[in-house]
This record gives structure tokens, sequence and C-alpha cells, in this order.
């Protein structure tokens, strides 16, 4: 049963894919760069239960690192994984400072971050371009190329992010993040090192959106302080990891896909009030599926016992 | 018998309280030893400071010769100390088999999470709760949450394990059966300090009692020669309760 749900899914999606054009490509990288972003907030903020607002900092900071790199002559997918090491480098830094905040006073210190970064891209203009933003270098290729290599690019970061977060749910990391988010005092005291295991999760929470942040910088070929900085880039994956299933494998990937489903349909039916709709319904799913879309996919039969 | 804990002059201030006074005492190994007092006393503090969950303020900790007072708790849980809590502190939604199985993944030496696992069933059928193990902790009554703390302690393979009020909350059958286990415990070569402020719990199975009143230590000896401690009385019973019953031996 779940199986054909799936596989029907999936080729319901190659099918759009192929026949879909442009804006089907288009729609699909969107989803791919969602997915990366929620399984990279899922791992710090569902498993660990820390909750960051700091993604669209690690996200901008690798548009701005990857773009610069570019700029004085790096290969474009170095500067991708460079502008992701960096992110993390600046997360695991931070994290070993503001990570022993709890609750409200973390999400505050990592919405902070925010800010703080992007006034650092602000001042520093010379290097970054300021408020004029920065050009990235043109692709070749047709539109239609280009549309698929950054899809591929950006799918490729998903499954990527996808499997890592496997190996996290599954490893020692995932079992101690489970047992300081129900109990941090009860972990330490067991011999759990919190710091260490906490600033790993945050550091994983970077790497991945500031990787999606050079690709994305790529393919848009112009970013800006206020474009790559914009706080709903940390709001929306976790609205998508509330939506699909907090802590869960899959959850955060069927909350990106519902997630930009919903937006993409409200946007185009109901264009002067689509925020406020979109949150309405959020704020429905939210409130009737406290545990996500996934606690419906395991009420469901299993294949082979139904 | 060698020191396998001793605690030289310890204080402990929060805003300017002494919850723990220039507190000197050591501990045996296979030894089990009453640490009680009244309410207030600063027995919670003292294990507190011990496992570097509250360092202290004054005074040093040295556990097997090492200088442990200013290590990161978890350092310390690793080294071999381990504690339960006074007001249970399981993982509520994690299963009674990965509550156990935690404390052998990080501090018990466990080389993976299955060995961890398996360590854990052993574990929970050595204090009878191996028939939940694949329950959620939050399901389980009082008594077997308490079971349940011991079992996660002894998963930390610890050399010395404080036992904080293990048997509060529990009905006089349930006390017996936690005390047959502590023995059990004991006899498996693990070092115990038992926490408690009711006496009578404790007298039954320490080796040694050690008494503190207002963050202060009082007395240290062998249990019958502490219980008739005037120090001891009077701060269990008040000052003219004692003085009275100095009078009149019963």
């Amino acid at each position: 049963m779940r199986m054909v749900v799936i596989l029907v899914i999936l080729a319901a999606c190659l099918a759009a894919l192929v026949f879909g054009g442009n804006y089907a490509l288009r729609l699909a990288t969107i989803f791919a760069m969602y997915a990366t972003l929620a399984l990279s907030w899922n791992i710090i903020g569902g498993l660990a239960g820390y909750p960051s607002f700091a993604t669209a900092a690690f996200f901008g900071l690798g548009t701005y690192a990857s773009a610069i790199l570019q700029s004085s002559g790096m290969p474009m997918v170095f500067a991708w994984l460079l502008g992701g090491i960096i992110a993390a480098g600046f997360a695991a830094l931070i994290g070993l400072a503001i990570l022993h905040l709890k609750g409200h006073y973390f999400a505050i210190a990592s919405l902070a971050l925010v800010e703080v970064v992007r006034e650092l891209v602000n001042i520093n203009d010379r290097l970054t371009g300021g408020g004029m933003g920065l050009n990235l270098p043109i692709t070749h290729g047709s539109v239609t190329q280009q549309a698929v290599y950054f899809l591929g690019a950006m799918a490729t970061l998903a499954l990527i992010t996808l499997l890592s977060a496997a190996a996290v749910q599954r490893g020692k990391l995932g079992f101690a993040l489970r047992c300081i988010q129900q109990n941090e005092d009860a972990a330490v005291m067991l011999g759990v090192n919190a710091r260490l295991y906490k600033a790993a999760a945050f550091t994983l929470s970077a790497v991945f959106p500031g990787i999606a942040g050079g690709i994305y910088a790529s393919w848009v070929h112009y970013i800006d302080p206020s474009d790559v900085f914009d706080i709903l880039l940390s709001v929306k994956p976790l609205v998508m990891v509330l939506v699909g299933g907090l802590g869960t494998l899959f959850g955060p990937v069927v909350g990106a896909a519902v997630f930009l489903g919903l937006e993409e349909a409200v946007w185009r039916s109901f264009l002067t009030v689509h925020a406020a709709v979109l949150g309405a319904l959020i704020v429905a799913l939210i409130l009737f599926l406290p545990n996500g879309l996934m606690s419906i996919a395991r009420r469901l039969p299993k294949a082979g016992q139904a | 018998m060698s020191a396998l804990l001793q605690i030289e002059r310890v204080s402990r201030t929060f805003k300017g309280l002494r919850a723990i006074d220039d507190v000197s005492l050591s501990i045996n190994t296979g030894e089990i030893v009453g640490l009680i007092g009244p309410n207030g006393a600063g027995k919670t503090t003292l294990v507190n400071l011990v496992t570097g969950m509250h360092p202290a303020t004054a005074g040093r900790v040295r556990f097997m010769g090492q200088d442990i007072t200013r290590l990161a708790p978890n350092r310390i849980a690793e080294l071999g100390i381990a504690r339960t809590f006074q007001v249970v502190q399981p993982f509520p939604r994690m299963s009674v088999g990965d509550n156990i199985a935690a404390g052998a993944l990080f501090a018990g030496g466990a080389g993976s999470l299955t060995a961890a696992r398996q360590r854990a069933r052993e574990l929970a059928q050595q204090v009878a709760i191996d028939d939940l193990f694949d329950q959620p902790a939050a399901t389980l009554t009082l008594a077997r949450r308490k079971r349940l703390e011991l079992a996660k302690s002894l998963a930390m393979t610890p050399k010395v394990l404080f036992l904080d009020e293990v048997n509060a909350g529990l009905n006089p059958a349930e006390i017996d059966d936690a005390l047959r286990l502590i023995s059990k415990i004991s006899q498996s070569g693990i070092t115990i300090v038992v926490i408690e402020h009711l006496m009578k719990v404790v007298l039954s199975i320490s080796t040694r009692l050690i008494v503190l009143h207002h963050g202060q230590l009082i007395a240290d000896g062998p249990p019958q020669d502490v219980v008739r401690d005037a120090r001891v009385a009077e701060a269990y019973l008040g000052k003219r309760y004692a003085e009275a019953s100095r009078r009149a031996p019963a």
C-alpha cells in the first residue's frame, strides 16, 4: 500500500518534469531546496529540540561566500562546496557560544545571527556590493539546459542531505540528540557530551543550507542581502518540518512538498491576500495534525500486512 | 579499604547561602554509605557537587586520586560516578530499553548501539522491568520508574553510585524490594551512597552513616554510634526533645 503510493507520486513527478516545461523544472528545483533546508533544520530543531532561526544566516552566508569565491576565479561547484564549509565553520564556532541557551533564548540568539551576518554583508560593500547586490557569472547553455542542470545539482544536494539525516537518525549522534531533546540534564549525567553533540547538530544544520545558497546564487545569477537573508528562509523550513512531522526522517520532505504546493496554489488563487491565506492553512494543519502528516502515513497499513 | 572518593573541605554557596559548608569526608571501595539529614540539609547539593552539576565554590573532590572538582558532568560520569535523581528523570518518549541503553552507550563503554541495547536487556531483567522493555518510559508507574533510574545508572558501569531518595514515594513492600536490590548491587562490587531523609530506611543496609545538617557534617561513623549522637538527635528532633530523651533514656 505504502510502496504503491510512493511509486505513483514518483511517476507523477517524473511525468510533470518531462512534460511540464521550465515552470515544472523551476518548481522541482525549489522543492529540492526547501527539502534540503527542512531536513537540515530538523537535525537541530527536531532531533535536538533547539528551535534555530539561523537557517537564513547559513543560506545567505553560502550565497555570498560562493559568489565571491567564483568572482575570484574558483570553479562553480568547488565554490558551492566551500560556501557550505564556511557556513558550517561559522555554525560550529557560534554554536559553541550560544548552544548553552535554551528555548526562547536560543531562538532569539539564532535569529540575531541572521541580522548580524546581513549587516556584515551590507557594511563590507567593497567585497559584497552591499545593498547593490552581486552579479554572478552567467552560465552557458540554453534556458532549459540550465534549468535541468540546476535542478540536478539541487536534487543531488537534497538526496545527500536526506542520506546524511538518515545516518544521523540511526547513529550515535541521533541517539544523543534525542536524549538531549527529552532531558538534557539527565543526558549529561548519563555521560552524553551535550556541548559536542549540539555543536555537531548545529554544524550539520548549516552545511547543507550553505551549499544550497551557493547553488541558488548561481541559479538566479544575482543576489542581494534582502533576498538571501530573508527571515522567511528561517521560518519556512521550521513550518515544513512541523507540517511534515517533527523529528521524523521523511517528515521534512513531505512538509516541503506540501508547503510548496500550498504556496503555489494559494499564490495563484489569492494574489493579494496569499500570505494571510497560506498562514491560516498552516495554522489549521498544525492545529489538527500536531504530529505532522507523517502521523497519517504511520496509520496506513504496511505493505504485506493489509 | 582504600578511599575511592575524597571530598576535601568543600563549600558551595548559592548567592550568599552556604548550602554546603566546609565538608570533608571520604567514601571507601565496597561500602554502602547512608547520607542522611533533615530536609534542606544539603544532601542533594553534595551529590550535585560531586557529579559536577553544580561544582564546588571551594575545596576539592578527588576520585581515584584524580582531581575532578572542575570536570564537566559527562566526563565525571564516564570516569565512573553515577547517580539517580530524587525526582526521576527518564527520557519520556524513548523506550525503557533505549533509556537504559543511553547509559551503556555514553558512559558504560558499549561500543555500538546494538551492544548497548543488549546490555540494556540484561539490566532490565536484573531490576525486573524487562516486560516493559519496548514501552515508552512515560508509561511506567513511579516504583518502576525508580527501578528504571537504577538500571540507567547501572548501565554506566559505575564504580560508585549515588542513590538520591530512591525510596521516596514507595510503599513498604516496594521499599523492601528496593533495599534487596541495593544489597545485590553492592555485592556486585559497586560502592553505594544512599541519600535519605528517613533514617530508618538506611539503617538496615548501611555500613556507615554520614549526617548533614545546615550544610555541615555533624556525624560520620558506624550506624549504631551515629544514631546515639546527641547532635544528630537534635538535628532531627529539635533541641528540647533531644534533651528530654537524654534525661529519660527509653
